[in-house]
């Protein structure tokens, strides 16, 4: 497999891991909020907390790794996202610095703050927004690359675009519905009655905007990169095995029977779709400006870059492993015995 | 204002702002490890509790250095696009490096934060802490390899402005390497022992005279006085690293203009309109000796260099702010174990004033002789290849986000502090150990 191939293929990896825990860790911190919120959260606060407060500062590395990586692996994207994303990447900084602040402030204060509490929760759903809009421009035609390398972004056409609008709400609904069905299962673990049913029902109510969304997204990004819309109807297929999935895991999750396995077909859903988006993506890192070729022009750091890739893994593997038996898969520490 | 002076002050505020946290993400560990090493080996509770304690307040800051953190790494992009354009070829493996280090600590820190009574031996929950150490340190380490690829690039050939070659290793492993993590490493270590041992000390000055808070201050004093004299001998590697690789940062440092022979070190003083060094107390040879290791060494004065490559005058005060703090910790550490060893008052207020007041005073070494390394390579953002103003955006509105961050930094200040109080005000180690039911 060519370099940058690996390379690309490592990243994609790493931010569909993003996009799973952080989406359950985004979703979560809005349940608990709209649990104070209406007087539920006797009911689930407990649940959520006990699976988040181990595992909350793993989840903002997946998306550090993944723009070290990219600049790493491909330098340019640096030059042009970095030039044109000022606003909304400062955006998103300030949204990700409250949010992990907060969620400590919190829950290792020394006493519980219902505007804390708040900041955590809203920022949960503003920070999947601000971050799919990197998405949208990677699509091309909100950049424009002007005389002498000078790099505009055009902020309006981002804001007018309903194919932008399609995305920011898939992202939003999808991280309720992702965070929910995992809650579902975890709240099964933990055999907590009530917070099963209030979350099985969340689930539900979320899945069908997801599909609506998708949908949209289909459509708006027909009109507006038409080169790419044909690579994925080529694919076809791999969207086709994602809505099995999808449909499958609404199944189990409403007759509430075999949950693990219901997580495993979300799982599966999105990364059927985001692997299948990414590679009809290629070669383009951001439409029409970079491709996947234009990095690694130096094989030296390239291979640098995966070896230390791989021997991170051997790491990293086994140091997951242990905090998802101590802290997942854990009959004892779920139910709150320990 | 124009976007690289812009940038600028953004860069340096978020990084004043994110080393305090840094160097306590860092040195803490290391302090908690130890309690909970000897409280086990001991069978002592005080120092179990010493650990859970510091833990407490640790995940806090953590949390702050954490977003900090990321902060920086993303504002690196877009704030300097074209140095990441450039450097990305270079610097990817360490920063890479990091964030593996940063992952690690990060699984460790909530196991050991959610495992303190679940395993049957109370060992294995110590060793959950050696990850923690050894990822906090590695991630220091790596990250500090990339700023002193800034200030000597090795391991890359460039053509007008293009890379053309690139050796990863040899990049990383610059000149500037190993006197820099060595003082970085030391330095955050001596810093968190003053922390620790500056908030055991207000507590016995404040009459609370537990054997829990005597008992801190005298284990992280011992740490102390050995870390700050480690500290002292990094800082004379880097010294001699200056002299040899950079001198004009050393020079301007000691208003060295003239190349010359037994050259003497300044301490304080002010420059007049001539650039003639007034007031300051001079020790002959001992410039020499710091850069060459001879009374008699050359040190390549400032005007060898163009007038547009050399960095600000006023780094002088910095330096001597550095130095200062640096030999007052030495002392004051030194003074109370000398007081232990010969049996005299070890709670003698001045001396409990004087830890106290380390305390800060390490942070501001810090501070300082971080702006002095940083500013010391002005104008270059990497020394010889790339200038500042060359590498900064193009976009317009950094000044919006340059007020908009100063409002976060100030508001996590206050709260976190605020919250760290919190925590400790109504909850003395006695009555925490009298909760768990610990009767000593």
């Amino acid at each position: 497999m060519p370099l940058e191939l690996i390379g690309i293929t490592v990243l994609w990896t790493f931010l569909y891991g993003y996009l799973i825990v952080a989406s359950i860790d985004f979703g979560a911190g809005f349940f608990s909020y709209y649990s104070v919120l209406t007087k539920k959260e006797h009911r689930i606060t407990q649940v959520i907390n006990r699976y988040l407060s181990p595992v909350w500062e793993v989840t903002n590395v997946f998306l550090v790794f993944f723009f070290v990586g990219i600049v790493g692996f491909f330098p340019d994207t640096a030059y042009y996202y970095g030039t044109s994303l000022l606003l909304p990447g400062g955006i998103a900084l300030l949204l990700l610095s409250i949010r992990g602040s907060f969620y400590a402030f919190a829950n290792y204060g020394a006493r519980q703050n219902s505007s804390f509490l708040f900041l955590y929760g809203i920022t949960g759903l503003l920070i999947p927004a601000s971050l799919s809009t990197v998405l949208t421009i990677s699509e091309g035609g909100f950049i424009r690359e002007e005389a002498a390398g000078k790099v505009r972004f055009l902020p309006w056409e981002l804001l007018t675009s309903p194919y932008s609008w399609s995305v920011v709400f898939l992202a939003v609904v999808s991280v309720l519905f992702i965070s929910a069905s995992f809650l579902t299962y975890y709240a099964d673990k933990a055999k907590d009655g009530p917070a099963f049913e209030t979350l099985r029902q969340y689930a539900l109510f979320w899945s069908s905007p997801t599909m609506v969304a998708s949908m949209w997204v289909f459509m708006a990004l027909s009109r507006h990169n038409e080169e790419h819309f044909q690579n994925m109807w080529e694919i076809a297929w791999v969207f086709l095995l994602s809505l099995a999935c999808f449909l499958g895991a609404v199944y189990l999750i409403g007759r509430g029977k075999r949950l693990g396995w219901a997580f495993i077909l979300v799982m599966l859903q999105f990364g059927f779709a985001f692997f299948g988006y990414g590679f009809s993506h290629l070669p383009y890192l951001l439409y029409p400006y970079i491709t996947i070729h234009s990095g690694l022009t130096h094989s030296n750091m390239g291979w640098a870059l995966v070896i230390s890739f791989v021997a991170g893994l051997f790491l990293l593997i086994p140091s997951l492993l242990l905090l998802l038996r101590l802290f997942l898969f854990n009959a004892n520490y779920v139910q709150g015995k320990k | 204002m124009d976007p690289t002076l812009l940038s600028r002050i953004l860069t340096a505020e978020t990084l004043a702002f994110h080393i305090i946290w840094a160097t306590i993400g860092v040195g803490v560990p290391i302090f908690i490890s130890l309690a909970e090493a000897w409280g086990i080996y001991k069978k002592d509770d005080h120092y179990i509790l010493m650990a859970r304690r510091w833990t407490r307040g640790f995940v806090i800051t953590v949390a702050v250095g954490v977003v900090t953190g990321t902060s920086i790494g993303l504002m690196l992009n877009l704030l300097w696009p074209r140095f990441m354009q450039l450097a990305g070829n270079v610097i990817s493996l360490p920063l890479f490096l990091e964030t593996f280090a940063f992952f690690f600590e990060a699984i460790f820190l909530g196991i050991y934060l959610y495992t303190w009574d679940r395993f049957r031996k109370p060992i294995y929950h110590w060793l959950t802490s050696i990850p923690i150490i050894i990822g906090s340190a590695l991630s220091a380490v790596f990250i500090t390899t990339v700023n002193a690829f800034m200030n000597t690039p090795a391991g890359v050939q460039i053509e007008n402005g293009e890379v053309t070659d690139i050796y990863p290793l040899a990049a990383m492993f610059n000149p500037a390497t190993p006197s820099k993590t060595a003082h970085v490493l030391s330095s955050s270590y001596v810093a968190c022992a003053f922390l620790l041992g500056g908030i055991a000390a207000h507590a016995l000055l404040k009459g609370r005279h537990s054997t829990y808070h005597q008992k801190g201050l005298k284990m992280t004093m011992i740490a102390g006085l050995i870390l700050s004299v480690a500290t002292a001998v990094a800082g004379d590697m880097s010294g001699k690293f200056l002299a040899k690789n950079v001198p004009e940062k050393l020079a301007a440092a000691e208003w060295h203009f003239e190349t010359q022979q037994e050259a003497p070190l300044i301490i304080g003083g002010y420059l007049d309109e001539n650039q003639e060094v007034q007031g300051a107390i001079q020790i002959p040879w001992a410039l020499s000796i710091l850069g060459k290791g001879k009374p008699d060494g050359e040190i390549i004065g400032l005007n060898d260099f163009p007038v547009d490559e050399r960095p600000p005058l006023y780094l002088h005060y910095l330096f001597d702010g550095m130095v200062l703090i640096g030999a007052f910790l030495i002392l004051i550490s030194a003074l109370f174990l000398y007081a232990w060893w010969r049996r005299r008052n070890l709670w003698h207020p001045w001396l409990l004033r004087g830890i106290v007041l380390g305390a800060p005073m390490s942070f501001l070494a810090i501070e300082l002789g971080w702006i002095y390394a940083e500013v010391g390579r002005q104008p270059w953002i990497i020394r010889g290849v790339m200038r500042v103003d060359a590498a900064s955006t193009t976009a317009d509105h950094v000044g919006v986000l340059l007020v908009v961050f100063t409002l976060l930094y100030i508001t996590l200040a206050v709260i976190a502090v605020s919250v760290l109080r919190r925590l400790f005000h109504h909850h003395s180690p006695e009555k925490e150990l009298e909760e768990r039911r610990i009767i000593l």
